[in-house]
């Protein structure tokens, strides 16, 4: 067996298990840094064939496999890799997207490190497999053989389900009812469907039209999306609740969080959820798009998520010469993916550790010219078992800018919960559901970031299939029992 | 989908828009707006709903035509669609029961006090409106609001009504007494120099603010506003403040956040239509009209 990548496939011999152990994890093939800085094109440009074929090789298909645990979803990894190995990616495809209804935006945008690749058996003696990898290449197949890999229409139950937004959660919830028979229809708020996998991830991480086919296949399946509702103001829950048999709420946790220091309202300071939704919901990356975007010099952002890593990274593209996170954390704390500070890095972007922002400068006609911060140190562990940063008293330094991006989270959007009064919130306005997904309204369930707070596209989505399952559950007039809420083997 | 039906100038620059959407038509109320979206590439322009006629499903957008987004909703005709309307957004105007309201229209703002007006007269309020414009031809929707109560009109030059400015009118109606409430829309500087008048006389100032929206639920926080120093989204927790509260200069200030993009698109736009492409300069960021497009 051959290591080299470039070299011709060998016919199909079974490998040996210490041939097998011998190969080294491929890499994913990447646009060069200092290219890429300057364009929106996709960082990672896929496996091909070969290199997937190879990878697959690496899979020890387990009998007893974690993956399956480490995944929210809990995609049969196994199987599509050993379809895969086999050469038929057609049922790879299939077996994939019968577990996961959108595997091309988890294959670019999961935390595999974390999730199903942390628990991988080859993990514990070197390299895990490239799972996500894996997957990308699978979904993107599946992608482009959409017609060949359709299912055959589901047997229409005649029950119907309203799901309210069409992020993840929402997208594979209707994936998953859909296949079951429901007429589902999704209200999405904004005037395209994607929620924050249009406006919140960039194009060189999620391109547009991998999300818009993953919008469509599930048109084709069935579903409606109606654009431009805002349940809470075009329609309330109560209405939506008479109208349908179940609502599925999966509105995410759209509202910006603010630092609340001085000068925060000067030109030039945005909010990660608008300078984001500016560039990649209203186009304002590509020329000649009507919606505008501060395309700053000098910007710092604010966080260290991957919504801070997503805007640094795209100020970089829009031209920025420097652009800096500041994190009031160290490189060890950022919650952000590995691999997007890995990529954050390589593209020039610099990291000012431990310091927090205090107050926001500006000048006469008041545009940012910088922000002041405060030098911290780590102190003992807080409840997130992260360090506490405190302040180092005296040590402000200003950092010139002239642009800001606040991405310090984001919290609950009262505007569908202020119209339902029956629906039970905590006091941070999240919706508490019971193990099943559903909330004190009988019939209305919940999931996602409106449930969890903030968190990941695959958790999301993990959601929105347990959901699906309930709501199944529930129109035949049962409720069986469900798999634990959380993967167990994910840290 | 949303059909245009009708498209009358109201002046120079201002045009109203009869649009298909019925549900909005059946549920708005006063002082709520909507997200327009043209079609793909266009912006999102938050504007209010002027007026509705439920039973045609039909509501009225009025519009000032001034940036390339504007301008191209403008020249919509009968027959063409608008691909998105989002709405009605914002919260609904608090209404008095009883007494006397003021009415103040500067501009397009005037479009946003029609819906005031007419609710307040159906509710038994007595109306007085002022409205202006710089000259005749750009005062809007005079008889409309004649059907709500006593109009007073006034241009700058003096061509039409009362001469001089709307705030000097309302000094009048305040020093004759009587006001119980005042409902001022328009430029920041008229709402600011109506707080100016109401502020020290203590009657209770209602303003409709416009600041730079994107999605109109509270997700981008572009439309902060400072109300009584607390930092107010204006798409969720407005349009409508107490005037006596808001930090205008602020408003001015992010308002104009990308006044030069706008003077671009439209240059760019202009030089579209003439056919000479040569106007749209490569370096350029990507151009719209943005700020306070919405009456």
């Amino acid at each position: 067996m051959t290591l080299d990548p470039e070299a011709p496939l060998t016919p199909k011999v079974p490998l040996t298990p210490k041939e097998r152990m011998a190969l080294k994890r491929v890499a994913m093939p990447e646009q060069d840094a200092t290219a890429r800085s300057a364009n929106f094109g996709e960082v990672n440009l896929g496996l091909t064939e070969q290199l997937a074929i190879l990878e697959a090789e690496r899979c020890l298909q387990c009998p007893k496999p974690y993956c399956i645990d480490g995944c929210p979803v809990r995609v049969n990894i196994p199987q599509f890799i050993r379809f895969l190995r086999d050469g038929d990616i057609k049922s790879a495809a299939q077996s994939l997207l019968s577990d996961n209804a959108l595997p091309c935006v988890t294959g670019r945008v999961c935390p595999q490190e974390i999730q199903c690749e942390k628990v991988c058996l080859r993990a514990k003696t070197g390299q895990s497999v490239a799972i996500g990898h894996l997957e990308r290449f699978v979904a993107d197949w599946g992608q482009r053989h959409a017609a060949e890999i359709a299912g055959s229409p589901a047997v229409r139950t005649g029950k119907t389900v309203a799901i309210v937004g069409s992020g993840p959660a929402g997208l594979t919830a209707a994936g998953e009812l859909a296949k079951l028979g429901h007429e589902v229809t999704v209200f999405e708020a904004f005037h395209a469907a994607g929620g924050v996998l249009i406006y919140g991830i960039p194009e060189f991480r999620l391109p547009k039209d991998i999300v818009a086919a993953e919008v469509d296949r599930l048109i084709a399946q069935g579903v409606t999306i109606e654009a431009n509702a805002i349940i809470g103001t075009t329609y309330t829950l109560p209405e939506l609740r008479e109208k349908f048999d179940a609502v599925f709420i999966a509105v995410g946790a759209g509202l910006p969080v603010f630092m609340n220091v001085p000068g925060e309202n000067l030109k030039g300071v945005y909010s990660a959820n608008e300078y984001l939704t500016r560039v990649n919901l209203m186009g304002a990356w590509t020329e000649g798009a009507d919606t505008p975007v501060l395309h700053g010099q000098r910007v710092v952002v604010v966080g260290g998520g991957n919504v801070a890593m997503d805007a640094v990274r795209t100020a970089r593209r829009l031209g920025a010469a420097s652009a800096t996170i500041v994190y009031r954390r160290g490189r060890e704390e950022l919650p952000a993916r590995a691999e997007e500070v890995h990529h954050a890095e390589q593209e020039g972007v610099e990291f000012e550790y431990l310091a927090a922002p205090t107050e926001v400068l500006g000048d006469e006609s008041r545009w940012v010219t910088s922000v002041r911060c405060v030098r911290m140190a780590l102190g003992e562990p807080d409840e997130s078992g992260r360090r506490r940063p405190e302040p180092i008293e005296g040590s402000e330094f200003d950092i010139p800018c002239d642009m800001l991006v606040v991405a310090i989270g984001t919290r609950s959007n009262p505007l569908l919960t202020q119209t339902a009064p029956d629906l039970e919130v905590t006091k941070w306005g999240y919706i508490v559901t019971d193990e099943s997904g559903m909330t004190s309204m009988p019939g209305v369930f919940a999931g996602g970031d409106i449930v969890r707070g903030a968190a990941t596209v695959i958790l999301a989505m993990g959601d929105g299939k347990r959901a699906a399952a309930a709501i199944d559950a529930y129109l035949r007039g049962e409720l069986p029992a469900l798999p634990s809420a959380e993967p167990a083997a994910v840290a | 989908m949303h059909r245009v039906l009708a498209n009358e100038q109201l002046s120079p620059n201002v045009y109203r828009l009869v649009v298909q959407a019925p549900r909005i038509a059946e549920i708005r109320r006063p002082g709520q707006f909507v997200i327009v979206h043209l079609g793909p590439g266009a912006e999102r322009i938050p504007l209010t709903i002027a007026d509705v006629d439920a039973a045609a499903g039909t509501i009225s957008l009025v519009i000032q035509g001034i940036g390339k987004s504007t301008l191209d909703l403008v020249e919509l005709v009968p027959g063409d669609v608008i691909d998105g309307i989002a709405g009605p957004l914002g919260r609904p105007t608090e209404l008095p029961e009883h007494g006397h309201a003021v009415c103040v229209g500067g501009g397009v703002g005037t479009a946003v006090i029609l819906p005031i007006a007419q609710a307040l007269h159906a509710r038994g309020v007595a109306v007085t409106s002022i409205i202006g414009g710089r000259s005749r031809e750009w005062v809007i929707l005079e008889d409309e609001l004649k059907a709500c109560g006593e109009v007073v009109t006034c241009t700058d030059d003096g061509s039409y009504g009362r001469p001089g400015f709307v705030t000097t009118a309302l000094a009048d109606e305040l020093a004759r007494g009587g006001v119980d409430e005042v409902f001022a829309v328009g430029p920041v500087p008229m709402m600011r120099a109506v707080v100016g008048l109401t502020g020290p006389a203590e009657v209770k100032t209602t303003v409709s603010l416009n600041p730079i929206m994107v999605d109109g639920t509270g997700m981008c926080g572009g439309c902060r506003v400072t109300v009584d120093g607390i930092v107010r989204y204006a798409c969720v927790e407005g349009p409508e403040f107490d005037g006596l509260r808001v930090d205008f200069n602020e408003l001015a200030d992010r308002q104009s956040t990308y006044r030069p993009f706008e003077k671009a698109a439209l240059e760019h736009r202009e030089a579209c239509k003439i056919g000479l492409r040569t106007g749209a300069p490569v370096d350029a960021p990507p151009v719209g009209a943005g700020a306070g497009a919405r009456p």
